[in-house]
């Protein structure tokens, strides 16, 4: 890995942080002043509203080995001493930015999981959580967008930035419906939603790799394009022939037999439909070949410095095309997830925005895959609280729980995670001399 | 987006225009110019959309499945389907041959024009912060607070209309600039990149219009379950330029002005010196004594604000019956095209924006009489943004001769 990303990194396009207005070095304010302003807000809701009664944490699914008993706890006096909790963790980030410390990574993973906890003690008052549809839920809903931020890293990595995320997950998720319902079967239907995602990366790599155009903008107005384009098929096409084209066979819930009888993790992670299980290993792989093959060292090598990688007899550019061809099918596998699972037909615009969720998760997990998916997954959870809570009567009005992933997302991309620092070539076409 | 100082593997997309050589004929400057490759973009664009309308077509497909029988049935079913649409789109947006009165047969231009205004306006925003090489995709959310903000003062309060008019007008611009400015102020902060920060803030903005929408204290009627607010108060609502049977009214105008005060911006005062300088080269910029940070967040809020007046064009003008959740009407997404399409000069904003309204407007009647979706607008305009971000792209297909080298 030092290898090729302790080159003197020039100054990138991308998506990377502005390194001009905004230098990373030194003792940094940011997380001190987010994590004072959550725990004020805890703390002025706690104020502001009764909590009386208790919580309760229900731990246990059916059909566990062995049943997990349910956690009870006072609602008041447990959402208080998070908040404690979440003031000395801030106190804690304060005096490391006094002393020109760093700020590591468990103090906000510790401070978010204390505010998580004092803040469901208190939305839950009187009524009870059930842990696996909140996490189970989250993982579901964190399918699409760990597919789309993993071909965000990939294609990152490459050196060429994947706007069109979004895109490749709409139209991928437009031609699974079609597919899986002209033959009847979800894998044919996840093979047409890998073609046309990586239809859409071909578009982006012939306009910015051949062609040179920004990728930011060739990127967005692709994602028009495939909105106009779905959009126009869906009413002039779709609509019409509703029982014939968007009506797909879905995959089907698979539990594995044996992980999937652990209590918590089983129901979370082993109760899901193929696609899910396809997710872990692609996860998995990227991770592996991006650090440990032959493979991966050159595409890192043409994202970091093309040139040099053009020197030592790397195809630069081929090997931008391929990776990103590769990054637009499992993108649109996500896309796939949408009609072959979580809302079964297709519908105008129905990715909403989980493309761009997908780039902040790339951002936020430092063009890692293993860290991205955990951003996505951190995602798909805000998302997920918002259902649940619904559910059990939470006093937030709902718009605010719904703009959770959104605000979740700025607050990700903002740096609140740390520094980070994309790869040296990424956005910048190259152009052999 | 940024890119560095003319390093030669990095090459400024948007400025591939070769510098013109004088010793090249005039022919094959035209030829191989961009001019060229501009008009056969929008030729290509619309020849795509013509095959979309084609292969969408029943009686196209009927004809098709015995071609090799009847070849005549087949063509015919196919002009029918294309010069039908493309005629509609005309009836639509320029002028409607099909009706006796003068009037009305002119009507549809002032349609054009009404749907222009807020293109104008949305792609002047856009265009703005392109010039600093900020990518302002936030328009949405920016018409959805600005509309908010400027229907909240157009309906709840009672003032007369020299004052309600305006005030209505400038909380919206105000309101669009501050959430413009969140994008510009978090970039200057934190690096963050505007691109995410913009989309994520028109998600936000939806959900925060919807929540004001179910308050009655904010934006809901009183009674109603639907997220809409009541109609906007007669003094604050933008009065119709030409006459009370034409839906135009001054939003157009103040779009023209705005044109006219962004031009002067850009070219005639400090500030635009300013935003030219960064977006050319921050770093430069920075050496030279720019705050670069600073001028960032000044670029995105007036951003915001134009975007803000597109958001008020449609509450106070075009859809003076409510704020609702839809007011932005794709306009914030639409300004990207319109944008890239005038290169980011006001007056190629100006003629891009008109361009678009009259496929808008067009687009509709399309819907209507041909019920071909209008949808279809906006693939034709992607593709003509894409096919001319890429003239060497054109120039291929067309098998144009190249430009020379540089």
């Amino acid at each position: 890995m030092s290898t090729v990303t302790d080159q003197p990194a020039p100054d990138s396009g991308g998506l990377a942080p502005d390194t001009v207005v905004a230098p990373t070095r030194g003792g940094s304010r940011k997380l001190p002043v987010v994590l004072g302003v959550l725990t004020a807000l805890l703390a002025v809701v706690l104020l502001r509203s009764s909590h009386a009664g208790s919580t309760t944490f229900q731990l246990a699914a059916e059909s566990d080995f062995f049943a997990l008993p349910d956690i009870v706890v006072p609602s008041g006096p447990t959402a208080w001493l998070m908040v404690v909790a979440c003031l000395a963790l801030t106190a804690e980030a304060v005096r490391r930015m006094l002393a020109h410390l760093r700020q590591p990574a468990w103090i906000p993973i510790a401070f978010a999981l204390a505010w998580m906890v004092g803040f469901l003690s208190w939305a839950a008052a009187d009524s009870s959580i059930r842990m696996v549809s909140l996490l189970g839920g989250a993982v579901a809903l964190a399918v699409p967008l760990v597919f789309g931020a993993l071909g965000g890293v990939l294609g990152e990595r490459a050196g060429v930035v994947n706007i069109a995320i979004e895109g490749q997950l709409l139209l991928g998720a437009f031609a699974a419906a079609i597919t899986a319902s002209l033959t009847g079967s979800p894998w044919a239907g996840l093979l047409a939603a890998m073609a046309a995602g990586a239809l859409v990366a071909l578009i982006l790599g012939l306009f910015a790799i051949t062609y040179f155009v920004d990728q930011v903008i060739v990127g967005v107005v692709l994602n028009v394009l495939v909105v106009g384009l779905t959009n126009f098929l869906f009413r002039q096409v779709l609509t019409p022939n509703a029982e014939g084209l968007n009506a797909p066979d879905g995959f089907d819930r698979l539990p594995i037999p044996v992980l999937g009888d652990i209590p918590l993790i089983g129901p979370i992670l082993f109760r899901q439909t193929p696609l899910v299980y396809v997710l872990y290993a692609v996860v998995a792989l990227v991770a592996y070949a991006l650090y440990r093959t032959r493979w991966g060292l050159r595409v890192r090598a043409v994202g970091e410095h093309p040139k040099a990688a053009d020197t030592v007899g790397i195809k630069v550019n081929r090997t931008r095309y391929r990776t990103l061809l590769l990054a637009g099918a499992i993108a649109g596998a996500g896309g796939a997830y949408y009609t072959l699972v979580s809302v079964g037909q297709f519908n105008r615009e129905m990715t909403g925005g989980a493309g761009y969720i997908a780039l902040a998760a790339v951002i936020a997990g430092k063009w890692d895959p293993i860290r991205a998916t955990l951003a996505a997954l951190l995602f798909g959870f805000a998302t997920n609280l918002q259902g649940v809570l619904s559910v059990i009567g939470s006093p937030v009005p709902s718009q605010f729980m719904l703009m959770l992933p959104y605000l979740v997302g700025i607050l990700a991309v903002a740096g609140l995670v740390g520094r980070s620092r994309p790869p040296a070539a990424d956005g910048v076409p190259y152009r052999q001399q | 987006m940024k890119t560095p100082p003319a390093t030669p593997e990095v090459d400024r997309a948007e400025d591939s225009g070769v510098p013109p050589e004088r010793s090249r004929s005039v022919l094959r400057e035209i030829v191989s110019g961009d001019a060229l490759a501009g008009v056969l973009a929008v030729l290509l664009a619309v020849f795509v959309g013509s095959v979309m309308i084609a292969a969408t077509d029943e009686t196209v497909r009927e004809t098709a499945g015995y071609l090799t029988a009847r070849p005549s049935d087949f063509l015919t079913a196919l002009w029918d389907a294309v010069s039908g649409a493309y005629s509609a789109m005309f009836r639509g947006a320029i002028f409607n041959y099909n009706l006796a009165d003068p009037a009305q047969q002119w009507r549809p231009l002032t349609e054009t024009l009404k749907f222009a205004g807020p293109l104008i306006l949305g792609g002047l925003g856009v265009g703005l912060a392109f010039r600093a090489a900020l990518f302002n995709i936030g328009g949405r959310g920016q018409m959805l607070i600005a509309g908010g903000a400027a229907g909240y003062v157009g309906f709840q309060l009672d003032l007369p209309t020299i004052v309600h008019l305006p005030l209505a007008i400038v909380v919206g611009m105000v309101a669009g600039a501050l959430w413009g400015g969140i994008a510009g102020l978090l970039k200057a902060r934190t690096g963050a990149h505007e691109v995410i920060v913009t989309i994520m803030l028109n998600y936000v903005a939806y959900y925060l219009l919807f929540w004001a929408l179910t308050k009655d204290w904010l934006l809901k009627t009183p009674g109603s379950v639907n997220p809409k607010s009541p109609p906007m108060k007669e003094t604050a609502t933008l009065p119709r330029v030409l006459g009370e049977q034409f839906n135009l009214h001054l939003g157009f105008v103040l779009a023209l002005v705005a044109v006219g005060v962004v031009w002067w911006l850009l070219n005639r005062s400090t500030l635009g010196y300013r935003i030219r300088a960064v977006g050319e080269n921050p770093h430069a910029a920075r050496a030279s004594g720019i705050n670069v940070g600073r001028t960032y967040t000044v670029v995105m809020m007036v951003a915001g604000s134009l975007l803000g007046l597109a958001g008020v064009n449609q509450v106070l003008g075009t859809v003076s019956s409510g704020v609702s959740l839809d007011l932005d009407a794709s306009i914030g997404f639409d300004a990207i095209t319109v944008a890239l399409l005038g290169r980011s000069r006001p007056l190629g904003i100006l003629a891009a924006g008109l361009l678009f309204g009259a496929f808008k407007a067009g687009g509709f009647t399309m819907q209507a009489s041909e019920n071909i979706s209008v949808d279809l607008v906006l693939v034709v305009q992607s593709l003509i943004v894409l096919f001319l971000a890429a003239p060497p792209l054109v120039r291929a297909i067309f098998r144009l001769p190249a430009q020379e080298a540089k």
